[in-house]
């Protein structure tokens, strides 16, 4: 845009209209007026249609439908919830659900990634060319494939009363995969307390320990202390409480099992399908880290004699982990988004339940409304948390 | 990667230096020494593994090929045999490529496809790039595309867009997200990199909501909210409304992966072109996005790559694409214990079309690393 400068003469600009109107500064803010007035006329056109569509069809504005009773029924909720709760709470608990499946999809997603990630980058060739075919696999094969896959495998699982024997205590069948879990005793809440207290202490005693190296130099080996903390600490506190050893031991009764725990075949099949896809990414994610630490520095780190737990302690994880986290905090925001799929295959999340309350309603704005805030939100949040843990890993200039 | 992390190795032979050559060739018995059986856990580890392979192949080698049925038309013959049964897409594979298509008619989509297969492979040739010769053949193959698609003439019956389906439709749906998405991403990704702060502004906030949701929420948009934007009386067909949708959400991405690619063009072009007093949209056209472009080449294929396994995402809005019109067909209670092998066939598909368009990719990079393009 330099020629527009052309009526500056001996570095002053002679006032005139034409100046005026060829000037860049003049230029620049005239072509973002148009452009903004044109984004909000255009904003205000819709609007008016808008507004004329739903009165033509006489559709209820506003978020006001959120504190009617909802009247249907949701099959999995982690919330109490009746059909007679309102639409708001029905989305709520759909909410949770989503929350609940991403959770547990992101969890079984990394350990996976990792594993397949490290498998790509052993120097076992046999398990790095398998460790390479999954991730090929998983990753080029729609998502939503491989979630309806996973679903029609459960569901043509046999019913309860041929279910599949897992050793007797784990049983899966087309209601979904049982699984015994220990009787409710007072015990497991201190349980869960003290392993609250193992970790933190774990840490601190790390703390210590690093302060300690960095002071005088000595190395205090802490791994088995730590594991001792967080393992040990609950398994005490179960001893002094009596050692409970009853079990709710899914059994067949009539048609279905009781006791123990049961997973939805729709939770199952949603969780195992995005999971898996991700975790394809993850691994590649993991690989590329793994392999950003120069090949002189791990040598270095050998020849000076450090043990191969060190060298990944202190060498290779620092280094790459800085080229993981940005990545992975992106492939945790598309996991969560990709659990939206549920509704295919009937899990209630945030979607499915919008969905219905959309059909219900006939409010598809407000309704999409939410959902869009909502997941706009999460995904969000999300990337501020892990903004937050790369913060910490990054390269800390001194 | 043949360098371990994992264990400390010493060597058990020590070399001079003449003995030592990294690039020497080596035998067969030599590297699996080094590469599988290198220490006591490495052995164990490769045993394990080629076993549990075995195993696998083993079964895929009964399960697929010797205890299967390869064609027939009674689904009594696939429930007496213990292997797969393939005559399940043999049997089923009109339906399933081609969806609710007038089945009288489908021959159209096989003329379709073969038109679309060419038009493709001609435009991702270098000897063809050369727009005289390219805009009259797009005008031609994608008017006969249509013409194929909706009939209507030459004594074809009319087909509504509600009725395509299956293969056809896939591959509708991809090209069209691509050939909108792409020029919507590039002027996102100025529009992010403008120095104007309205045109800066609007673009910040539409690529990072529209990245914030998931693609469903703006299909159910596509289909549910848009229609009520438009004026009394005014119709968008659904199957536009929905590619327009998955478009805009494709271009968000790719803008971002475009934007990275203009953040490496050195400032130094932008001050040579301004010196040479070209206009912005000389600049940009001529200098800075045939750089940025090819610099982010391999992350724009991915996203390619990702909107054509994003098109399955359209069965939750009920159009029938070959992953909804698969699953339609599998409701047939005769055939529907075989859904493993059409779900395999449909995995295949798109493993064929993901994995030939990742090798095109990397063969466009090796162009542009020896200079052709």
């Amino acid at each position: 845009m330099s020629h527009l400068d052309e009526s500056v003469h001996g570095g002053r600009p002679r006032p005139t209209l034409g100046n005026i109107l060829y000037s860049k500064t003049f230029r620049t803010i005239a072509a973002q007026a148009v452009m903004a007035v044109l984004v909000i006329m255009a904003g205000l056109y819709l609007y008016r249609n808008i507004i004329d569509n739903l009165n033509a069809q006489s559709i209820a504005t506003g978020f006001g439908f959120l504190e009617q009773d909802a009247q249907f029924d949701i099959g999995e909720t982690v919330i109490p919830y009746s059909a007679t709760d309102t639409f708001g709470r029905a989305f709520l608990v759909g909410l949770l659900n989503t929350l609940t499946v991403s959770a547990a999809g992101i969890v079984l997603a990394t350990i996976l990634g990792f594993l397949v990630g490290f498998a790509r980058v052993s120097s076992n060739w046999l398990l790095s060319k398998v460790a390479t075919g999954y991730v090929e696999i998983v990753r080029n094969i729609p998502v939503i494939l491989q979630v309806i896959f996973w679903a029609v495998v459960l569901r043509n699982l046999p019913n309860a009363r041929d279910a599949i024997d897992l050793g007797g205590f784990v049983f899966l069948t087309n209601r979904g995969l049982s699984f015994p879990v220990p009787s409710a005793d007072p015990v497991h809440e201190f349980m869960l307390l003290a392993l609250a207290a193992g970790i933190i202490l774990a840490i601190v005693g790390n703390r210590m320990a690093r302060r300690h190296r960095e002071k005088t130099g000595q190395y205090i080996d802490m791994l088995w202390p730590s594991v001792a903390l967080v393992v040990g600490l609950p398994a005490l506190v179960w001893l002094v409480g009596g050692a409970p050893t009853e079990l709710s031991v899914p059994a067949l009764k009539g048609f279905n099992f009781k006791g123990g725990a049961t997973i939805s075949p729709e939770f199952t099949a949603l969780l195992v399908g995005i999971s898996l896809y991700a975790s394809g990414f993850i691994a590649e994610i993991v690989r590329a880290g793994l392999q950003a630490t120069a090949k002189g520095q791990i040598e270095a780190a050998r020849s000076i004699g450090l043990r191969p737990r060190f060298v990944m302690r202190y060498v290779v994880l620092p280094q790459a982990l800085r080229v993981i986290v940005p990545p992975l905090t992106s492939q945790y925001v598309s996991l969560i988004k990709n659990s939206s799929i549920a509704v295919i295959v009937g899990y209630p999340d945030l979607v499915n339940i919008g969905n219905t309350v959309m059909n219900q309603t006939g409010q598809a704005v407000e309704a999409i409304a939410v959902m869009m805030l909502v997941y706009l939100t999460i995904s969000l949040v999300t990337s501020t948390l892990m903004n937050f843990y790369n913060r910490l890993v990054a390269i800390k200039e001194r | 990667m043949t360098h371990s992390l994992s264990a400390p190795k010493v060597a058990a032979t020590v070399h001079t230096m003449e003995e030592f050559d990294p690039d020497a060739k080596l035998s067969f018995g030599e590297w699996a020494g080094k590469n599988l059986f290198n220490s006591i856990p490495q052995t164990i580890l490769t045993v394990v593994v080629a076993a549990c392979l075995l195993r696998f192949f083993w079964f895929v080698l009964n399960w697929g090929i010797l205890d299967a049925v390869f064609y027939t038309t009674d689904p009594d013959v696939c429930r007496a045999a213990t292997g797969a049964c393939w005559a399940v897409i043999a049997e089923k594979h009109r339906p399933m490529l081609f969806g609710l298509y007038p089945y009288d008619q489908q021959w159209r989509l096989v003329v379709m496809m073969v038109i679309y297969l060419i038009t493709v492979v001609v435009s991702l040739t270098p000897r063809f790039w050369n727009l005289k010769l390219l805009v009259p053949f797009w005008i031609v193959s994608v008017t006969s595309i249509f013409v194929m698609m909706f009939g209507g003439v030459f004594g074809m019956p009319f087909v509504p867009s509600t009725d395509w389906g299956g293969l056809p439709l896939t591959m509708i749906l991809f090209s069209g997200t691509v050939l909108i998405g792409m020029p919507v991403a590039v002027l996102l990704a100025l529009g992010r990199r403008s120095p104007l702060p309205v045109a800066k502004g609007f673009s910040v906030v539409f690529i990072e909501a529209l990245r914030g949701v998931p693609l469903i929420t703006i299909l159910f948009v596509a289909v549910n909210v848009f229609p009520l934007f438009l004026p009394a009386g005014v119709e968008v067909n659904k199957l536009l409304r929905v590619v327009i949708g998955i478009a805009i959400f494709f271009a968000c991405y790719q803008a971002e992966v475009i934007r990275g690619g203009l953040q490496a063009i050195p400032k130094g072009q932008y001050e040579a072109a301004a010196s040479l007093n070209l206009t912005y949209w000389q600049t940009t056209t001529r200098i800075i996005l045939p750089q940025a472009l090819r610099i982010s080449l391999p992350a724009i294929t991915n996203h390619i790559i990702a909107a054509m396994k994003n098109t399955s995402f359209v069965i939750i809005i009920g159009l029938f694409d070959i992953l909804t019109a698969t699953t339609a067909v599998m409701q047939d209670p005769l055939w529907r214990r075989y859904y493993i092998e059409a779900y395999l066939f449909v995995a295949a598909i798109y493993l064929f079309f993901g994995y030939s368009l990742s090798l095109y990719a990397r063969q466009v990079e090796k162009w542009i690393n020896t200079g052709r393009i």
